[in-house]
């Protein structure tokens, strides 16, 4: 393994990471609202949240790439902040893999809100908990496993993703060379040895979270001493 | 006599759909710098021979994966000379049949006017954040536009402002969306026949970089294929040279 990979393994890390819990603090009370709301924008929403499922990659880095560009709005908001442009930047993959996963985080969530009992909320309220307070103690200890998946799957998505890095990544070792990236370069000049060892270890990764995953999210079975 | 237009579109469609006797259907994997120019010289191809061509566009060492996966491309159109050597040496390609049809020219390009000088200062002198490149690795437009900014001395200043694309076709991409404010590209992606240049260019002196050799090769699932053979001949014929120069390569 070169230094050049596990730079890139660390900055795959780094991004999952940055882009999962930026994920989970917009995408909870996203998923909170759709599972609650009666308002007939809700298939609108759920759609736009829903769209990185079923848009290719490239469409959404060519848009990416434009808008966020020197002459589309995105592009020039950030330039007016003095944030500069996103593109080629750690910030600018952060911004595209929350985008891109959102859907992974958001759909897990509302799935778990659904399921909590109307009931159980009702009688928080009549306990005279507020709403925050009905919210912390009650409807996410009841969406844990829901938390759970959302994490694990946001984080999973980005260190997997491929397309939209590649179109507005720039390939900058450090800063946007991810390891999907590495991969793609290292089967492109036919490296193909390198290529294994990162591949390979992308597998066994994916395996291993989702094995986790689905053991830490198994429904519980009868406690001992329980029904019989 | 609106549908006059549609009747002959059908007949068109009708003729090209009943293949002239011993009429081949040539696949063939093009570097996506050439995809363009290949496309333009299939028009004449099919005219002379009556055999059409089924273009897939792409990057070379993707190809070469592929192909050595067992890809039924049967003719590789590549943009080095490389890729096709390797595939002759590893029994992929016919022993000899790989010729250079195109040498290709590097230029240094900006989308704004103005921007790039007819000297190529505005790497030294100019003010930008980055500069875009075809994966050196993997592209030997990419490789050239190293060895332009090695050759001017400024491989410490402009290092850290690279942002490296995967093929030509993504550096223009990112120039052209004002992403990079200049970039290397090829004079047939900036210079394509009948349409306005966009932005401002150097054309790098060919000194500068080692010649960028751009071979066909003839592949073992083409070889026994007469439609596969004559368009590496017609390749070399005076039409097919003309389009070449056109788009901006020499030969």
């Amino acid at each position: 393994m070169t230094t050049a990979d596990w730079i890139a393994i660390r900055l795959t890390a780094q991004l999952a990471a940055t882009s999962t819990l930026l994920l989970l603090l917009i995408g909870t009370p996203l998923a909170w609202w759709l599972a609650r709301t009666r308002t007939r924008l809700k298939p609108l929403a759920a759609s736009l949240v829903a769209m990185p499922l079923v848009l290719p990659p490239s469409v959404l880095g060519f848009y990416l790439l434009l808008l966020m560009g020197p002459n589309g709005p995105v592009g020039r908001l950030t330039e007016s902040l003095g944030l500069g442009r996103l593109p080629f930047t750690f910030g600018g993959l952060v911004v595209a893999s929350v985008l891109y996963s959102m859907p992974f985080v958001v759909q897990p969530l509302q799935q778990a809100f659904e399921a909590i009992p109307e009931r159980a909320l009702e009688a928080a309220a009549t306990l005279r908990a507020g709403p925050w307070d009905r919210f912390l103690t009650v409807a996410v200890p009841l969406a844990r496993p829901g938390f759970v998946t959302a994490a694990v799957l946001g984080f999973a998505h980005t260190v997997g993703e491929f397309g939209v890095v590649l179109m507005i990544g720039g390939n900058i070792p450090g800063s946007t060379r991810v390891l999907s990236v590495a991969i793609y370069d290292h089967v492109e000049s036919g490296e193909f040895a390198d290529a294994h060892r990162l591949a390979g270890g992308i597998v066994v990764f994916a395996l291993a979270v989702l094995v986790t995953l689905y053991v830490v999210n198994r429904p519980p079975r009868a406690p001992a001493g329980g029904t019989r | 006599m609106k549908l006059r237009p549609l009747f002959s579109l059908i007949g068109g469609l009708l003729l090209a759909a009943v293949p002239a006797a011993h009429a081949d259907e040539v696949a063939v994997a093009v570097a996506a710098n050439f995809a363009g120019p290949l496309a333009r010289i299939g028009e004449g191809f099919t005219a002379a021979t009556g055999h059409t061509l089924k273009i897939s566009s792409g990057a070379t060492g993707m190809f070469y994966s592929q192909i050595t996966a067992g890809a039924p491309f049967e003719v590789l159109v590549a943009a080095d000379d490389e890729t096709p050597k390797k595939l002759v040496a590893e029994g992929k390609a016919v022993n000899g049949s790989n010729f250079t049809y195109a040498i290709g020219k590097l230029v240094l390009w900006s989308a704004k006017p103005d921007f790039v000088d007819a000297q190529g200062g505005v790497l030294a002198h100019g003010t930008f954040s980055h500069i875009a490149i075809a994966n050196p690795k993997i592209a030997p437009y990419g490789q050239a536009g190293l060895e332009v900014i090695k050759a001017r001395g400024l491989s410490d200043a402009l290092t850290p402002k690279l942002v490296t694309a995967e093929s030509i076709a993504q550096a223009y991409q990112f120039v052209a969306s004002g992403n990079a404010e200049l970039g290397f590209v090829a004079l047939s992606q900036v210079a394509v026949p009948g349409k306005p240049v966009v932005g401002s260019y150097w054309l790098v002196p060919a000194n500068l970089y080692g010649q960028i050799r751009q071979d066909a090769v003839l592949l073992k699932a083409g070889e026994k294929k007469a439609g596969a053979a004559a368009l590496l001949t017609y390749l070399k014929s005076a039409p097919a040279l003309a389009v070449i120069e056109a788009y901006g390569y020499s030969h």
